[in-house]
């Protein structure tokens, strides 16, 4: 694998990290509107496919979006700036978190309604190979939207019309509060593939060179006409739901496990001990990164609010 | 009486119909422990268990589906939805199939299941966490839609509904969750359906609204007052049935009216009322009947995207002093 793509890919991953630690502080401190969910720990999911991604190619993502925007290469700026509400943000002040999306990058939106990217993922892969433009689609879902008819409906009409499209799920083993074997009788999702007639992995979602792996022979299969993949990636997330929700429903020894596989703490080490770089490269992008994030929150604050009548505009196409 | 919150008034009347009819469950995702999206359902799954507060998979359109087929074979099963806006995904089991059974089975069985739907705009939740559908639903024969602002009402309206044979789509404002009232203990305190509430007298203009809209009026007919013009205020509680006589008799006798809704007023509830007043009074109006809900656009999620497109108390009063 390309060394310089595995640097990369520490880089995303911090940059979400530090990223999603920042909205923490500052949705707790009321600086941001609305609510919150948190990608911290998931992070090898969304930069170990997105990395096996073209910029053209699409995605579509979730509530627990802003990883997914930014290992597809979103501008943190104008993420955070959207997070905020601002003009300048993604989408104008219109979206915030659950709502964003930037097509230029393939990002056909994080999603609010649970299940609704599944489809839509589909239909964009559909259009590439309509197009036969050589793209690809993914779309990213949590293993309670597994439980969707969308899933499952969007996932029979890829598989039948050998739609260019890869299904990763994140299972965290949670949907809010509810432990989602306790609403389901299978213990992997990845098993649902058969199915559909397609195949079906499981991957360690901590571990982004395993993600890379898995996902990069999806993207050559599909590309190749072959049709879609279910890869059902395993992993867990620090925080609660949501910002603020209570964390009672969490289980506090089982964190402290997945914890012990945090790719920010892992992956450095892993890229150390095999010489791709040392302490003060790592050390290096983790400053760059944190100031970048810095500058993000500086930018987003500086913005102007929208045009209050802006409100009514972008409701029709022309 | 008690004091209590909106959320808390929900939560003693699925109780109190729970305590009292074992035919009644609830249905719906994190209902047990965690008390559902808004602590409505807190602290019923110690008392009940988790067959009768059940966790649901992320499913709407088969969990609600599963409420219809219970309800037909003899269950009361009380659905919540996290937010109402997802609706969508169950409307085919409550538009082609709860609202139509009865009628198109000729009468041979019935549909006794209540949808909790919280709704509503407000804290930049963005337009797939603050529609409400209710113009949508009331539009369907066979369905009753119910929306109610006070936690008294809350309580009196959720325990008819669950006695109600028939589906009911209960709106439940999200903004109204933490409002605390006066609830009567009676455990029997219905609210029929169809019984608007005059929740403010006045005699210069009838503001017909609804839901947490009421709040809003209430606040501008104090406004209002000091500047001359005295306000009635009717709660519909229910939107259908709807209590065609509380809004007549208000209007012959204050002349003027606004339909007030927070949502879109295109083939609203607003539009409907406004409409009947003109059927009905029309001879008695001094001005023409007004609507004031939202522009047509999605709720936005910038606050100062939403402060404007939501209706407010000042967007109120200034609605009503331009009929004068
Ligand atoms: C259709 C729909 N139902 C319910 C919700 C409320 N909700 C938001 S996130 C969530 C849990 C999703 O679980 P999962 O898919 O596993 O994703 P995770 O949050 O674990 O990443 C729920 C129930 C929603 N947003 N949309
Ligand atoms: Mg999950």
């Amino acid at each position: 694998m390309d060394l310089k793509l595995r640097i990369k890919m520490f880089r995303d991953m911090y940059t979400i990290r530090v990223f999603e630690e920042k909205v923490r502080v500052l949705a707790m401190q009321n600086k941001l509107p609305g609510f919150f969910h948190l990608y911290v720990g998931e992070e090898a999911i969304a930069v170990g496919v997105c990395s096996a991604l073209n910029k053209d190619d699409y995605i579509t993502s979730t509530h627990r979006g802003h990883g997914h925007l930014i290992a597809k290469g979103g501008d943190i700026n104008k993420a955070m700036a959207e997070l905020y509400g601002k003009a300048t943000g993604y989408n104008k002040g219109k979206g915030g978190s659950m709502h964003i999306a930037a097509p230029e990058l393939g990002i056909l939106g994080t999603n609010g309604i649970v299940g609704g990217g599944i489809p839509i993922a589909t239909g964009a892969a559909l259009s590439a190979k309509y197009k036969k433009d050589g793209r690809v689609a993914v779309a990213f879902f949590g293993d309670g939207a597994s439980n969707q008819g969308t899933f499952h409906e969007a996932i029979n009409i890829g598989a039948a019309f050998n739609l260019p499209v890869i299904y990763v799920c994140e299972n965290n083993l949670y949907g809010v509060s509810t432990r989602q074997t306790t609403v389901r009788k299978v213990e992997d999702i990845a098993v649902r593939a058969q199915a559909y007639g397609i195949p079906g992995v499981i991957v360690d979602g901590t571990d982004p060179d395993e993600v890379y792996k898995v996902a990069k022979e999806a993207v050559d299969r599909a590309r190749r006409g072959e049709g879609p993949t279910l890869i059902e990636c395993k992993t867990y997330k620090h925080h609660t739901h949501f910002v603020g929700d209570t964390d009672s429903y969490m289980n506090k020894e089982e964190l402290e496990a997945w914890k012990k596989k945090d790719p920010i703490a892992v992956y450095p080490k892993r890229l150390i001990e095999e010489g791709i770089i040392d302490e003060d490269g790592i050390n290096q992008i983790k400053k760059e990164v944190e100031e970048a994030i810095e500058k993000a929150i500086e930018f987003s604050e500086n913005s102007p609010d929208p045009r209050p009548e802006s409100a009514l505009e972008d409701v029709y196409a022309d | 009486m008690s004091r209590m919150s909106y959320s808390k008034a929900l939560g003693t009347a699925i109780a109190e119909e729970m305590r009292r009819d074992e035919n009644v469950l609830c249905i719906g995702l994190d209902l047990a422990y965690y008390g559902g999206a808004f602590g409505v359902t807190r602290g019923l799954a110690e008392e009940f268990g988790t067959d009768r507060i059940m966790n649901m998979p992320i499913s709407e359109a088969g969990y609600t589906g599963l409420a219809v087929g219970a309800a037909a074979t003899g269950l009361r099963p009380v659905v919540e939805l996290q937010f109402g806006d997802w609706v969508t995904i169950a409307s085919d089991q409550l538009v082609n199939q709860a609202a139509n059974m009865r009628y198109m089975f000729g009468g041979t069985l019935s549909i006794p299941m209540v949808m909790r739907l919280p709704c509503g705009g407000g804290g930049s939740a963005g337009a797939q966490h603050s529609h409400m559908f209710e113009s949508w639903f009331s539009f369907v024969a066979g369905l009753k839609v119910a929306a109610p602002s006070t936690p008294a009402d809350a309580k009196g309206l959720l325990k008819t509904a669950i006695r109600d044979n028939n589906p009911v789509i209960f709106f439940e404002h999200r903004q109204c969750y933490q409002l605390q009232g006066e609830v009567p203990d009676d455990p029997e305190y219905l609210i029929p359906f169809g019984k608007a509430d005059i929740k403010r007298e006045g005699k210069d203009i009838t503001i017909v609204t609804y839901s947490y809209m009421v709040h809003m009026a209430l606040e501008a007919a104090k406004i209002l007052e000091k500047d001359g013009i005295s306000a009635e205020i009717i709660d519909l509680r229910t939107i259908k049935p709807l209590d065609t006589d509380t809004i007549i008799n208000s209007v012959k006798k204050t002349n003027r009216v606004l339909c007030l809704q927070e949502t879109w007023l295109t083939c609203s509830v607003a539009s409907e009322v406004a409409a009947i007043i003109s059927e009905q009074a029309f001879d008695y109006l001094d001005a023409p009947v007004k609507r004031f809900g939202s522009p047509d656009c999605p709720v936005p999620f910038a606050p100062v995207l939403e402060n404007y497109v939501l209706p407010n108390t000042d967007k109120i009063v200034r609605a009503v002093k331009e009929m004068f």
